[in-house]
């Protein structure tokens, strides 16, 4: 073989491979964002016995995604060529917004998801970029949401929660 | 608490702790399918979704607990076999958490009543000596917060709302209220898994609960009903007539067609 198949690999480079495999998988329900952007990737590990080990977190204990996201996650771990890497869900610590990377805030603003700057507690409207806001309800279209009104613009938008 | 302290406690048996986790489970599971029976039927769209998305993280809860009571039971009962194949006198819900949807404020009384146990229940046992309990009141609590933010929010709501919000959410609470006593009445399984550092000291729950409810009573304007006896122990599997009928529903499909899948 040429380039060697994914089980030959060095076990840091299968490490670096499998994260590689997980930002392709694209949360179902908003699909510009990856488990890895989104925090539910924890870790990729190597067990005892020497196989790897994807840890992977749930959002909301009912988030009706999570297990998309594990067949999803799965599929495209065996469709790489990593169907010896083994899943496993944690629960602690539990997950948390602020696990949100850079990249998929900056990804979730552009598909007009407003998310809360933790470090100012400010949030805008993500298609005028107005402050003069207001919550129309803590709950929306999936767990993860909560449904805003602008004052500026009047457009209704989502937020990611902070939890 | 030092290493010597924990590890001089008792520890219960498996079945008590089987037992204490279905508890919190069963209660979980039913009030979550309480609130799936309004999905369409909300006084408008955003407390339909928050109703939904209540009912979600509830049955959630529920899955874990659940599917660690059966693991902790080792009979090879998963979450499923635990929710659909028993029968009313075997859950252990509290009777509260049974009860109907009525009105939009008596689910809101109902809810309050019963987020405010749920939240300061779920704090004590993110402290709990068993890892996996604590484990998924970690998760759970963060879940609590903001379901007590909604359903104390609409109290204040329609208790200070007009003549007629203020009357109905008055006389649900005077109907609910005598549901209560269940909760903060510790039986000797909450006594037993306090000593063993698993569940919350009873003592604690009532007065967490007792602030947090007069609290919110006071904004919104209701009086505390006077205590009422309380015939009913859904903890011990003696129910009010209405979880019956909540299981046929929500268990007609796995009964009727055992195994089915999709």
């Amino acid at each position: 073989m040429v380039n060697g198949s994914p089980q030959d690999a060095a076990p840091a480079t299968r490490v670096r491979q499998v994260w590689q495999t997980l930002e392709s998988v694209m949360d179902p329900e908003i699909p510009v964002v990856s488990v890895v952007d989104l925090g539910i990737v924890r870790q990729v590990r190597a067990g005892q016995d020497g196989r790897l080990r994807v840890g992977i977190t749930p959002t909301y204990s009912g988030c009706p995604a999570t297990e998309v996201i594990t067949q999803t996650i799965r599929t495209a771990l065996d469709q790489s060529g990593f169907a010896d890497v083994a899943l496993e869900t944690l629960l602690w610590p539990p997950w948390s917004s602020e696990w949100l990377s850079e990249a998929g805030r900056r990804k979730l603003e552009t598909y007009g998801i407003a998310v809360e700057r933790k470090e100012t507690g400010t949030l805008a409207c993500p298609r005028c970029a107005s402050r003069r806001i207001e919550r129309v309800s803590e709950f929306g279209s999936t767990p993860c949401k909560a449904h805003y009104r602008c004052l500026e613009c009047l457009e209704p938008f989502d937020t990611f929660k902070c939890l | 608490m030092s290493v010597a302290s924990e590890s001089a406690r008792p520890a219960p048996s498996a079945e008590e702790r089987f037992e204490y986790v279905l508890r919190l489970a069963d209660t979980s599971l039913i009030a979550g399918q309480r609130l799936a029976e309004l999905l369409g039927h909300g006084p408008a769209l955003e407390e339909d979704l928050a109703l939904g998305n209540i009912s979600l993280d509830l049955i959630g809860q529920a899955r874990l607990l659940l599917a660690l009571a059966g693991r902790i039971e080792g009979r090879g009962r998963d979450e499923d076999a635990l929710a659909f194949l028993r029968d009313a006198p075997d859950f252990r819900n509290v009777a509260l958490a049974e009860q109907p949807n009525g009105d939009f404020g008596a689910t809101i009384v109902r809810q309050c009543l019963l987020d405010a146990w749920q939240l300061e229940s779920y704090e004590c046992l993110t402290g709990s000596t068993d890892r996996d309990l604590a484990d998924i009141a970690h998760k759970a609590v963060k879940e609590c917060r903001y379901h007590w933010r909604f359903s104390s929010g609409w109290l204040a709501r329609l208790g200070e709302g007009t003549e007629e919000s203020h009357a109905r959410v008055r006389a649900a609470l005077e109907s609910l209220w005598r549901f209560t006593d269940e909760l903060l009445t510790p039986d000797a399984l909450d006594a037993r898994m306090a000593v063993c550092g698993i569940g919350p000291a009873p003592a604690l729950i009532r007065e967490r609960w007792e602030t947090r409810v007069a609290a919110a009573l006071a904004q919104a304007k209701l009086e505390r009903p006077a205590h009422q006896h309380y015939p009913w122990h859904g903890k011990h599997g003696v129910h009010t007539e209405h979880l019956g009928h909540l299981l046929a529903e929500m268990q007609f499909v796995p009964r009727a067609y055992p195994g089915a899948t999709w």
